[in-house]
């Protein structure tokens, strides 16, 4: 299968790379175990965090409509999106309207599943996303490996090289706070020069109409509050129904994602602030098909926390840009087949169904289970490769037949006995490539097992 | 006497006999006799996990009729115990049968601890080992608490190996990461495969361990794949063997 396995394996060949990003991402799943088990209660956390989820979601079309009341008497301008294309567009003609040419955007997944950057850019608006990780790949021309730390697959060394050219800073210049303020110096320019603001939402209140954006740089509030427009982009399950249910979320967010106990900043934002404009772009984007599927609706619980990622073996060995995903590792591996099945074919079985991913997840998402019911699911549409199928089909009918699996097993041992080595360890056998096969014995268990017992 | 039925993957009838006759003789030194109902080949887990339900389907109802006669069905296996009990239900709404045979197949190392209560067994291995806690036992059957959830720690499997007389039990840096089997995955994403086998394979050479057990032969089937390629000095024994006195 062409797709992970192949990206996967360019990754592994660069020298030490992925010994690197996976020991790099184990410490932060370290932290995550440290914050966690701080928490007596944090299982009974998870289970609210899943319930209150659960709850919002079965009532979503209600809560939806409550927020807009509210949010509407704050202020802001409510806006509805069905797909990337309409959340686009309705960003546009705000900025359009305003006459914006400089825009400032801090992290927003949303954004990124939309493709919002080259919209705006083809329109002649300068996008500069203000996260350090985000302006690093944005600088760099790639999209994020990580959601929660974008530039995680980078070493400083290739950072210094970018902002070298990007930034001028001095050439073979790479210690981290030397870096830092060189972005904080090039980043407080374009703050200062810029004509509106975008936001991500991370949760969004029902009963209050406010929102809240969690950040660690604090570049979300330096953003909004200079220019006279913000514009928030949310998807619809960003919603929780009461201020009341943000402590539990604010408490798993950050100790999940990177162990902070809270993100440095969590800002909440009630309407406009005076004399300005605060748009909030309510996007559905394939969400509410997947409310309608008993098995992936609770996909839409996801906070975005990236511990799925940080504890995957696989994603922590392959690098976030092997899936070719806005949001890569186990979650993406659900998100994104269900926008683009055949283009993301490969991503449901880029797992070893280890089911860390589900253990860790704060707001208890049957991640691995959702991975092999998607397996099923690109069966049905035709998605697996045929060899595959077939292999599989043989195995069963020899399965269903105790005769013909006693004679396939036989058959198998002695071929694996009297074959020359080079035969087994060909390049059609992968599991020879670094691998022994075992040494297969002369009889199996139920051949000796019956001429013990005698019958 | 409970009537015993034994359970056993098809690939270690295949190529590990003595796992299976190694899982017989603690039974029997427990006064428990078993039965290997000749009929049954595999439970199905490969065709699942590849999505093709439909080759699975068949495999499944054969498994519950050939094993529904017995008051409890072991297996040394976590993982095609977790098929049956975790992944069954998809091919068995509300069927009767499968709901009744259902809890009463049991892993090895449960079904010594959970239901025959065992505290001492007579045999010696005076080796450092390491356990590697194979995926589906750990996160699918709960024999041990993981290391993402935060409860009481406990391990089936660990408190069977304390019993053993002269073992020494070593501790990986990473308790309870995935060796990188993942059945069809071992081939289909091979590097990525082979690197947490190998990740696997020092952490417990670095803690010290001479022979790396687990409650799964497929895990130690590739790890001991790349171990024996390599060249590296550990050896690989289910922990049925260690727990019915098999020497290094």
């Amino acid at each position: 299968m062409t797709g992970h396995p192949t990206r996967a394996a360019e990754f592994i060949a660069l020298p030490q790379r992925a010994a690197w990003h996976d020991q790099s991402l184990w410490f932060v799943r370290a932290k995550r175990d440290k914050a966690a088990k701080a928490i007596p209660e944090w299982e009974s956390l998870r289970d609210a965090a899943a319930a209150i989820k659960a709850h919002t979601v079965a009532n979503l079309a209600d809560y939806l409509e409550e927020f807009e009341r509210n949010a509407k008497k704050l202020g802001a301008v409510v806006h509805w999106a069905r797909d990337a294309a309409e959340h686009n567009a309705i960003v546009l003609k705000i900025l359009s309207d305003h006459n914006v040419k400089r825009v400032v955007k801090s992290k927003s997944m949303l954004t990124e599943e939309c493709h919002l950057n080259p919209h705006l850019e083809a329109a002649g608006i300068e996008v500069v996303d203000t996260d350090l990780g985000e302006r690093i790949v944005q600088l760099a021309n790639e999209r994020p490996s990580h959601i929660v730390l974008p530039c995680i697959h980078k070493k400083k060394e290739e950072i210094g090289e970018l902002f070298h050219e990007h930034l001028g800073t001095d050439a073979g210049a790479s210690d981290p706070q030397y870096l830092t303020e060189a972005a904080r110096g090039h980043l407080r320019d374009r703050f200062l020069k810029a004509d509106a603001g975008l936001t991500g939402v991370n949760f969004a209140i029902a009963e209050t109409g406010g929102f809240v954006v969690c950040t660690n740089e604090g570049n979300a509030d330096l953003g909004v509050s200079l220019p006279p427009i913000h514009i928030a982009c949310m998807g619809i399950e960003k919603l929780i129904p009461k201020a009341s249910d943000l402590g539990v979320f604010l408490r798993l967010l950050a100790r999940s994602a990177t162990g902070q106990a809270i993100t440095t900043y969590s800002s909440h934002f009630h309407g406009p602030r005076a004399g300005c404009e605060l748009h909030i772009v309510l996007v559905d984007n394939g969400r509410s098909t997947v409310l309608g599927q008993d098995d992936f609706r609770r996909s839409l619980n996801c906070i975005r926390c990236g511990a799925c990622m940080n504890t995957c073996p696989v994603y922590r060995r392959s690098g976030g840009h092997s899936y070719n995903a806005t949001v890569p590792g186990p979650i993406g591996s659900i998100l994104e087949p269900a926008r683009d099945p055949a283009k993301h074919a490969s991503l449901p079985h880029a797992c070893s169904l280890c089911g860390s991913c589900s253990d860790v997840c704060p707001v208890k998402i049957n991640i691995h289970e959702q991975l092999l019911i998607w397996r099923r699911e690109l069966v049905k549409k035709g998605l697996l490769p045929l060899t595959k199928r077939w292999a599989m089909s043989i195995g069963s009918a020899v399965f269903q037949r105790p005769w013909l699996y006693k004679m396939a097993g036989g058959m198998g041992r002695l071929a694996l006995k009297l074959l020359p080595r080079f035969l087994v360890y060909s390049r059609l056998n992968p599991w020879g490539k670094q691998r022994e096969l075992p040494t297969p014995p002369k009889q199996s268990f139920r051949d000796q097992y019956k001429a013990r017992h005698g019958k | 006497m409970p009537r015993v039925g034994l359970f056993i993957p098809c690939y270690i009838d295949q190529m590990y006999p003595d796992v299976g006759f190694a899982t017989v003789e603690v039974l029997e030194r427990l006064g428990i006799t078993v039965e290997f109902p000749e009929a049954q080949t595999c439970c199905g887990q490969p065709m699942a996990n590849t999505g093709c339900t439909e080759a699975a389907a068949p495999l499944a109802r054969r498994f519950v009729e050939i094993f529904e006669p017995y008051d409890a069905v072991v297996c040394p296996s976590g993982s095609c115990v977790a098929m049956v009990r975790a992944h069954y239900h998809e091919y068995f709404h509300h069927d009767l049968r499968y709901d009744a045979l259902r809890p009463k197949v049991f892993e090895l190392c449960e079904y010594l601890v959970d239901v025959l209560k065992v505290d001492k067994l007579p045999v010696r291995f005076p080796h450092k080992v390491g356990l590697h806690q194979s995926c589906h036992g750990l996160r699918e059957l709960r024999l041990g608490s993981s290391s993402e959830t935060i409860v009481a720690p406990f391990n089936k499997a660990k408190q069977l190996l304390e019993l053993i007389d002269g073992l020494e039990l070593v501790e990986p840096a990473r308790p309870d990461e995935c060796c990188g089997f993942g059945g069809t995955f071992a081939v289909s994403e091979e590097a990525v495969s082979c690197l947490m086998g190998h990740d696997r394979i020092a952490d417990h050479l670095q803690a010290g361990a001479e022979v790396m057990t687990a409650t799964d032969m497929s895990c130690l089937m590739h790890l001991d794949g790349l171990i024996r390629r390599d060249k590296r000095p550990l050896r690989c024994m289910h922990i049925a063997e260690l727990l019915a006195g098999r020497p290094v």
